[in-house]
Order: structure tokens, then sequence, then C-alpha cells
């Protein structure tokens, strides 16, 4: 039977990739390697296999491979990425906020400085929730509430040290209360986070917007403010910020090169990525997976990620997650 | 009822001749890759997603569910044939299964895995059909400690019902405990006897345990075996089909099996392994004939292979009705519904009921399909059972070897494969049940997890754990099933003393 059953199996792998491979008339001459450096599921290979399509589409490359390494939030990834693609200028790796903590939390010895920064993509504005029965109505009350009993106050969300738990220590910390007594509950993924916050088992939920938006619009949460500066485009949800409590913070995602790349090939590179970013085809599959364009490259993305590698350092230290 | 006429608009999608095809499509390569151990369903719709991009999303989302089914199905033959389970919730197959097989009655073991799961996963359907919504408001209410209690019972229950004693089945459940410590602690970010090695962090790999210990402990063991006992090839005894028999000793598992399956599969941290091990578990005591577990019973196959295409449509209720993912192959569903746009939620039945009908629907003809496609591949499927063990084994250990090099190509994966493989040789060379360790790893860093979020919630009272009423049962359910055996033991030996 086998030989029967595998040429045909054969035969639909060979016809799925024959579909993909048609899906955009290749024009440019360079073959890239894409890095998610997660499983298949979450945010970094969705954003991977976003580049994919849109850079084959675009014509902007002639093939794109994607392919996942997992493991602790990126710490295993980013070891592979930077010993053994050195040098390679058709290698790329997505990476993130996530992967800044994960980084610190692990004590990896390969920091995303040995990178080249190429451009951050996307961001995502998070928005804290509670059970639509909860009494806090509103982003004050629940930092009175903080400030009342910092321990009583339960915050769900994803993994420890992830975005969502910097984002309750902020909230402690500007509601005036001691982040080191947080009283934070990872849950892993989206999914059972929401169900804590559904069945009325915590006070508050942490996740990104897209991932409460049914329940929202469905009445069950009462999403209470969002983490962006601006309220996001079309979504009556007041800001933090417009409720006093100054914290601003979004779950981004980037993309960097490996090291030992020469500058030509980095400003190649950060070409590339721009027009890429700035396609339709790009900005068409931003707008259905609900993120953000929030395109900045070069010099001042490679800024912007020595602050942000700061400003979680000293987060992750008051959290207690790291030794100082 | 009100959910029979959308029911039957779903039909009228599920059955145009495109979608058809996508749902066979579906099944085919599910049922591939649940055959590979490493390449989950999971990874095959992430290879997919951009694929079907430019596909219509009902046509798309029927052919992920199709893998899905597929892939719960296809796990289930190499179990039964080779001992090796494709995925983590075949496990509790393969116990039963494989002994079937080695006696020569394989024909029969994958018959009732194929119908029990067509059976089970037609119940569950109409399950996620008429009671989704119902079942997951009461999902939803599980707490922590809920969740808690419910490890604890599936603890009590496998390692008291695998193996010769319960002290051997706590020892081998204990290994699992520690095995599951390894790696990053989920509520602090710490990592725990890693020993500095990086792939380390993210623990031990389910499909690595299980394949080391069950197709690679197995072919040492046989290896060992095979200077001292002549090769005795058992031939396909009796028919390839189920006996009347046969069909009398599976349907009870099948029907049982499905009602564990499902409800717990619904569940948003309930998994495919509880409900396998607790139908093994619950059919090795009602079983007609006890001393037949361990060496071939076909209660074994029927239970577990019900449950475990039960809790795949059990998974799909609070996917549809909350957007909450409950396995690794929902979460990329969900990515799936997202990729056009479409959040599920309570939402999703009103804004798009032609899509959830169809899919539901089409989970009715995938089944369907499984079984079509299956039960004639029986016949082919024993006859790798005729190959001379060496070549077998040889090649067995190929393809584990294959298989985890595909899920996560690293040295340390392969190390542990090995080191895995002679613990699972020595634990059968001394008697002890293998199947509790793979059980303390998935179950011990969930139960582990739950009891500290519930003491964190709770700030710290333990009176929290048995608040509840839900898991005040579970505990008193799970304490009774450890007492049990020795209070029975210590009566009949006061009976024997009387006689």
């Amino acid at each position: 039977m086998s030989t029967w059953s595998k040429a045909v199996i054969a035969i639909l792998l060979a016809a799925t990739v024959a579909v993909a491979g048609c899906a955009g008339e290749a024009l440019a001459q360079n073959d890239l390697k894409i890095m998610a450096p997660a499983a298949p599921g979450g945010g970094w290979n969705q954003t991977a296999r976003a580049m994919q399509q849109a850079l084959v589409a675009e014509g902007l490359a002639k093939s794109v491979q994607v392919y996942n390494v997992t493991g602790a939030g990126g710490s295993v990834g980013i070891a592979q990425f930077v010993t053994t693609s050195k040098g390679d200028p058709h290698q790329l790796m997505v990476n993130g906020l996530v992967m800044v903590g994960a980084l610190l939390a692990n004590r990896s010895p390969v920091t995303l400085d040995q990178t080249t920064p190429i451009a951050r993509l996307t961001a995502e504005a998070l928005v804290i929730v509670v059970p639509a029965s909860s009494s806090i109505k509103n982003a004050q009350e629940l930092a009175a509430a903080v400030k009342a009993d910092v321990a009583k106050v339960t915050w769900a969300g994803g993994s420890a040290g992830g975005v969502d738990h910097i984002t309750a220590a902020l909230f402690v910390e500007k509601a005036g209360g001691d982040p080191s007594k947080v009283n934070y509950i990872p849950f892993s993924g989206g999914g059972e986070s929401l169900a804590a916050v559904l069945g009325g088992k915590v006070t508050a939920g942490i996740s990104g917007w897209g991932e409460y938006e049914g329940q929202i619009k469905a009445g069950k949460l009462r999403a209470i403010g969002v983490t962006s500066a601006q309220r996001l485009p079309g979504n009556d949800t007041p800001t933090l910020r417009e409720q006093g409590v100054d914290l601003v913070i979004a779950n981004w995602r980037s993309v960097v090169a490996p090291p030992g790349i020469t500058p030509e090939q980095r400003a190649d590179l950060i070409a590339l990525i721009e027009r890429m970013a700035k396609s339709s085809a790009w900005l068409d599959l931003l707008k259905q997976k609900g993120w953000e364009d929030d395109l900045l490259a070069g010099d001042a993305f490679a800024a912007f990620l020595r602050e942000e590698q700061t400003r979680v350092k000293a987060v992750l230290t008051s959290i207690g997650l790291i030794k100082p | 009822m009100d959910a029979l006429l959308p029911l039957a608009h779903g039909m009228a999608v599920a059955l145009q001749p495109a979608n058809l095809l996508y749902a066979l499509i579906g099944v085919f390569l599910g049922t591939a890759v649940g055959v590979l151990p490493g390449i989950g369903p999971a990874l095959t719709v992430a290879l997919l997603l951009p694929v079907t991009y430019k596909l219509d999303p009902g046509g798309s989302l029927i052919m992920f569910a199709g893998i899905y089914y597929g892939g719960m199905y296809g796990g289930s033959t190499t179990a039964i044939l080779i001992n090796t389970p494709g995925e983590s919730a075949s496990m509790a197959t393969a116990l039963e299964g494989n002994k079937m097989a080695k006696a020569g009655r394989g024909g029969p073991a994958l018959a009732t895995a194929a119908i029990g799961s067509f059976v089970a996963g037609t119940i569950a359907t109409l399950g996620l059909a008429f009671l989704a919504p119902w079942l997951v408001e009461i999902a939803v209410k599980f707490g922590p400690e809920d969740y808690f209690a419910l490890m604890c019972l599936a603890f009590v229950t496998v390692s008291a019902t695998f193996g010769d004693s319960p002290v051997r089945g706590l020892t081998s459940l204990f290994v699992g405990l520690v095995l599951g410590l390894i790696g990053i602690d989920k509520l602090t970010g710490q990592a725990r006897l890693t020993f500095g090695v990086p792939e380390l962090l993210d623990g031990v790999e389910v499909t690595t345990l299980a394949v080391g210990l069950f197709a690679v402990g197995e072919a040492l063991y046989v290896a060992s075996r095979r200077r001292h006992e002549p090769e005795q090839l058992e031939k396909v005894r009796g028919s390839l089909w189920m006996t009347r028999e046969d069909w009398r000793r599976s349907w009870k598992p099948w029907l049982r099996g499905a009602l564990f399956g499902f409800p717990i599969g619904a569940l948003p941290a309930g998994g495919a392994e509880i409900p396998t091990f607790l139908s093994y578990a619950v059919e090795r005591r009602l079983c007609q004939y006890p001393d037949e577990f361990g060496k071939g019973a076909i209660e074994g196959v029927a239970g577990p292979e019900a449950a475990n295409n039960a809790s795949a449509a059990g998974t799909l209720a609070p996917l549809l009705t909350l957007g909450l993912p409950t396995s690794a192959t929902a979460a990329m569903m969900l990515a799936g519904f997202q990729q056009y746009g479409l959040n599920p939620g309570p939402l999703l039945f009103a804004e798009r009921p032609d899509l959830v009908w169809g899919l539901i629907a089409s989970l009715f003809i995938a089944n369907g399909m499984l079984l079509v496609l299956n039960l004639p591949l029986v016949g082919l499927w024993v006859r790798l059972l005729a190959i001379p063990q060496p070549w077998l084994y040889a090649g067995i250990l190929v393809f584990a070897t294959m298989g985890t090099i595909a899920a996560k190509p690293s040295v340390v994966e392969l190390t542990m494969l090995a080191a895995f493989g002679v613990l699972g040789f020595l634990m059968r060379r001394y008697d002890y049940p293998i199947a509790p360790v793979v059980v303390g790893l998935i179950l011990g860093p969930v139960a582990e997890s739950q009891l500290r979020r519930a003491l964190s919630i709770s700030l710290g009272d333990p009176m929290v754990l048995v608040q509840s009423p839900f898991a005040a049962t579970l505990l008193a359910l799970a304490l009774l099933a450890l007492i049990a055996p020795f209070v029975l033991k210590g009566l009949s030996r006061f009976r024997a003393e009387e006689d």
C-alpha cells in the first residue's frame, strides 16, 4: 500500500506547494530566509509569514522561506541566528518586545545588540479589561483598588516577564503601588487568560486588543483602557493616559539581520523592508490581522531598540524577575 | 433544537463539490501527518495558512477541520501497529492496541479504532451543534482549583490503573513529574533543571519522550530478547474484520469514550490526553475480562480512541463560541479565521452563520470520509506486521528519529530521544509501566500552574482548593480511587481468611 498512498500524499503536497508558488510572479533576484523564533501560531510566526506573502506578492524577492525555531521566548532562535547566519545578507529574523524581556529573564548570553537592526514593523496596543459584572468601571477605579491593596488585585495575561506582565507592573507603579507586589497570574496564550477573566476568577485581564475584541463587543468584558497614545481608530475605548494613568506601551514586532553584514548590505535590506512595509500587499495584510503600521527603520529603530531594552530591564528588575 | 435548521443550511454549504474536495484533501493530509510522529496537525495548518489565503474562507476552514480530525485518526494507526503514537493523545491507544497487533489481531484493533472514532466524532459533533453555547458557559466557570482537582484525579487513576501495582505506577508518574519540572517556570519565568542548556528552557517535548519510551524502548527491548527467544511471527489470526464478539465489547466503550472526550475537550485547559487516559482507566475497571488488559483488550482501544476524537470536536466548542483556542491546532485555526478578518466568538454565529454551520456540517462529512478512507486501508496496514522483526524495528528507529528531527532539529533533542529510549528499555525490563511517565510530563506542569494560580488568587488560602463543590467532588473521587485498591485488597484477604 505504502508506495501508492505515499505517491498520493506526495502529489497532494506538491499541488499545495505549487499553488503557493504561483501566488506571486517572481521578479526580483534575491532569495530570503526568515526565521520566526517561535512555534507556528504566535505573532512572530504570523509576522514572518505575512512578510513572506507581501515580499513575494510584490515581487520584491524571488523566494522567501520561513522557518520556525522554537524555544524560550526566542532565546534559542536568536542564539542560532547570530552564530549560523553570521554575515549572510539573505537571512532575517522576526522579533519584538517579548524577546527583549525573555532574553533578560533567561540571562541569555546572546543579546539583540549582536544583531543588525533593520526595522520595526507593527505595533499592537494592549487593552485592560474587567469582567462585565465587575464593580470597576474605569482606569481610575482600578488604580484606586491597586493603591488600596496591591496584592488583592489579580491580573491575568500571557507569560511571565512578557508584555502583559510588564504592562501590569507599569500600571501598578503609575497607580502608586509597589510593583514587586503585583499579583500577576500568567497563562499560556491569550485563550486561557480570557477564560479566567470571563469566569470572574481575576480582577483584570491584559492582552492585545484583538484577543479580547469579540468578548468586549458582545458585552461580556468591559474595556477600561487601551495602552496606546491615542484612541484606536474606530474604537471609543479611552486611553489610560487620558484617564490620568500615564502609561503608553505597545507590543511591537520588528525584523533584524545577522551580525557581520556590510553597511551596503544593511542599507539594501533596510530599503527592501521599507519598500515592503509601504506596499499595498503589506498594508492589506495589516488591516486583515488588525495590526497597526508602526514602521521605523534603520538608525532610528536601532536607537528605539536600545531605549526599550533599558526600559524593560528596569521594569523586570522592579518586579523582581531579574536581579539587578 | 433550534440548531436543526441552521445545520441543514450548513449541510447544503458543506455538500458543495468544492467544499467536499477541500474536506477530502484535509482528511487525507491530516491522516498522513497524524501517522508521522513529530509533524502534527498544528504544523500542517500553519504551513497551509499562507497557501489558503486566496481560497474562500469556508473552504479552507473546512480543510483545516479535516486536517484536525484526520490527524487524530492517523495517530492511532502507528500507535497500534508499531507502538509509536503519532500524537500524545494516541498513547492510551498504543497500550492495548499494540498488544492486540502482536497477538495477530491488528485488523480488529484498527477497525474498532476507526469505527469508534467515527461514532464518537459524530456524537461529539452533534454535541458541538446543539450544546456548545451552554457547555461553554459552564466551562468558563471552571477555575484553577477545579483544574487542579481534575489533574489530581487523572494522576491517581493513571498510576493506579497502569502496571501491576500502584507503587510502580506512582514511581513512573513521579519520574514524569520530575521531567515536567525541566524548563522555564511558567509563573515566575525562572529556569529550572536546565543546566544551562538553552534547548531545555522550553521543557521536554512530549512527543520526544513518548516516541523514545514507546518506540525506541520497544526496539531495544525486542533486540535484547532475540538471543533468548526464537522469533515468532504472529500470523494475522482470524478475520481482519471485527467479530460479533468484538462489536459487543466495543460499542459501550465507544459511547463512554465520547462522554469523556467531548466535555473535557471543551474545557479551556482540558486537552485530549486526560479523557483518553480516564477512558482507559474506566474501561479497565468495567471490563468483563480484566485479565485481558495488558495483553490486548479491545475495550482499551475502543474507549481511548473514541475519547480522542470526541475531544477534538470538544475543542471546537470554545473556539467557535468564545474564540478560545484550547489546543495548538485550534490556535492555528483561530489564526485561519483571523486571516479572513473573522473573529470567532459570540458574534460569529450571528454574523456568519453560513460559515459556522458549514464548518460544523463538514465535520460530519469529514468523519464519514475518514471511515471510508481508513477501513479499506486496514488490510494493507496489517501487512506491515509481516515484515521480519529486524527490518521492522530498524524502520521504526529511522521513523522515530526522523520525526523527532522534523519537529525540532537539534542534537539535544536527539540525545534526549536516545536517553528516553534507554529509560524505556530499563522500565520494560524491570516491569515499570511507561504511560504514567508521559502523563506526568504532560499534566505535571499544568497541575502545578493551576495549583499556584489558585493559591495566588486566594492570596495563599489553601481552603480555596475545596471550596468549589466541583473541585471538592473531584478530589474526593481521587482520594477514593487511591485508597480503594488497598481497602479492597484488605477486604479480600479478610474474606479469604474467613473461608
